[in-house]
């Protein structure tokens, strides 16, 4: 599946809930699917900073497509990277450059998209993006 | 007594909602909400009254500077300064802090020993140990207990003929405590050591006597007793205040300017350079007057009864643990539910319009010493009620259903 229609399987998803409370519990759920780093990446360089919690993300080369793992101390902050990742993990790096975010606004998940939220939703995307851009550069 | 109803009518932003609920705000312990009183200075004001104060020869500017002057004279009475002069206005706590800190870089020498304590917010910290660098000056800690306590008997021990100075919160911001700051200024004293109260989250509680205290610097910022950000008061004993050089050039601050000299104003402007915070000095000056017309022993009174209460209540949810269990606080309550990040808890309590704080609240030291993370801090004021603590606790079990 491309970007842009794993985001829109996840709009999908969240349009059948109600309130605030169903689609946090969703999200605290995915969390616990998220695709866990394994323990010896879990380093400072690792670090996303600007989060209150703790959250690792690691990015590995498997063919031409980029996987991603992470973990985080927060479980909400778990389910916010583990929707990242469903996202731009096993994805080609070019397109995960190009990739857009605005399903986050889509799935009521907006208030998070604040630069200066303290759980660093921002900073998780733009490491995503920086893993993408240093494997494209390798690429070319 | 505190008439609560009436109390909030006071406060605008008490009615609005947050996430679509009515806004519950246990945040107090990083700043305070602003009464109307408070904000109708601020717009009187900007609307009559604004122009640059102390310079100019025409009416706007000698009744503007009344103002701000008037507005020195409340905060003086209200902390019992001896002088006016003694209260140096500020930008808030944290120049208070520097602008003592820079001063004593004069002062201290190699060899010298100055004691902070283990409960210290990062900002009265960090000038120290920046000090400490310039100087050769050693730091030293005072411990604290797992209560969150200061261990008065380790602080004897750490006072000596070498110590130069003490620097202390009256009440720790992260646990509440409220720290013997009377017994803490005796002793320093017995050695010689000048001491420092750091008065930023006592000063929405309590009512500090400079003189009956006998302390030598006091700090705090208006925004945490109902006044706005951007300024403060540093209470400084007219001898210190002499001692200590000017810490920023400029405007206001000068005697006579030549190319060869420049000689100082005396106190308090000697510490005032630039153009000041004239809107902020005289709202702050209201806001000493909002909370005196209440009552200071009223307030303490009244939110000694809600941290009973919710010490009690949240206590009853299973695996909730409070940190800092001193038996003098104030009104806050640290606490962490086991195995939940405090992040976590304070996001879903966000959506359900209760703003709490939640990480380490400027004091890593005083995590590490607990060895957690952080913590959802809960800290209420004379206009929070029962009813709202009763919303706070339901609103825990319910993040803790959805979170365990």
């Amino acid at each position: 599946m491309t970007i842009s229609e794993i985001q829109e399987e996840i709009i999908d998803e969240f349009s059948m809930f109600d309130d605030w409370q169903e689609r946090y519990q969703y999200m605290i759920d995915l969390g616990k699917s998220l695709p866990l780093i394994d323990s010896k990446y879990k380093t400072e360089d690792n670090i996303i900073t600007g989060c209150q919690s703790k959250v690792w993300v690691h990015a590995e080369m498997k063919a031409d497509k980029i996987e991603f793992t992470a973990d985080s101390d927060a479980i909400i902050t778990k389910g916010i990277i583990a929707i990242l990742i469903r996202v731009f993990s096993n994805q080609h790096p070019k397109d995960i450059i190009e990739g857009n975010t605005e399903f986050i606004d889509a799935i009521g998940l907006k208030e998070h998209l604040s630069p200066t939220r303290a759980n660093g939703l921002v900073s998780m995307i733009k490491k995503i993006k920086m893993y993408a851009l240093a494997y494209q550069t390798q690429l070319n | 007594m505190i008439n609560i109803a009436k109390i909030r009518e006071d406060f605008p932003i008490l009615n609005r909602k947050v996430n679509g609920k009515p806004l519950i705000y246990f945040d107090n312990a990083a700043t305070s909400q602003t009464p109307q009183r408070v904000i109708d200075e601020i717009v009187n004001y900007y609307s009559n009254y604004n122009a640059n104060i102390h310079r100019g020869v025409h009416t706007l500017s000698q009744e503007a500077t009344d103002l701000y002057e008037a507005a020195r004279l409340k905060i003086q009475k209200h902390f019992n300064a001896k002088h006016s002069y003694e209260v140096i206005l500020t930008s808030g706590t944290t120049h208070g802090i520097n602008l003592v800190a820079n001063g004593f870089s004069t002062l201290l020498h190699k060899g010298d020993e100055v004691l902070v304590s283990a409960l210290e917010h990062h900002s009265n910290i960090v000038p120290w140990q920046m000090l400490c660098e310039r100087t050769g000056a050693t730091l030293k800690v005072i411990p604290m207990n797992e209560h969150g306590e200061l261990i008065m008997s380790t602080y004897e021990e750490l006072l000596s003929e070498q110590t130069k100075l003490v620097f202390v919160n009256h009440i720790s911001n992260a646990l509440g405590t409220i720290n013997p700051i009377k017994q803490m200024i005796d002793m320093a004293h017995k050695v010689g050591a000048a001491i420092l109260i750091d008065g930023a989250q006592s000063c929405p509680h309590i009512k500090p006597d400079v003189q009956e205290l006998d302390v030598d610097f006091y700090v705090t910022s208006a925004h945490k007793m109902c006044g706005p950000t951007g300024v403060g008061m540093l209470y400084g004993k007219e001898e210190w205040l002499n001692k200590l050089p000017p810490y920023q050039g400029g405007g206001e601050m000068i005697d006579q300017v030549t190319f060869a000299k420049t000689t100082y104003a005396g106190l308090p402007h000697k510490f005032e350079a630039g153009t000041p915070n004239i809107c902020g000095g005289i709202a702050f000056g209201a806001a000493v007057d909002y909370m005196n017309a209440i009552g200071f022993d009223a307030i303490a009174s009244y939110e000694h009864k809600l941290l009973n209460y919710a010490t009690k209540q949240l206590l009853k949810i299973d695996g909730l643990k409070i940190y800092g269990t001193a038996k003098e606080k104030t009104s806050v309550i640290s606490f962490n539910i086991e195995g939940i990040h405090p992040y976590d808890i304070g996001t879903i309590l966000d959506k359900m319009g209760i703003a709490v704080r939640t990480g380490h609240h400027c004091a890593q030291p005083i995590m590490d010493f607990f060895k957690i993370p952080g913590t959802v801090r809960a800290s209420f004021a004379f206009y929070n009620t029962k009813e709202e603590i009763d919303a706070l606790v339901k609103g825990v079990e319910t993040a803790k259903m959805m979170l365990s």
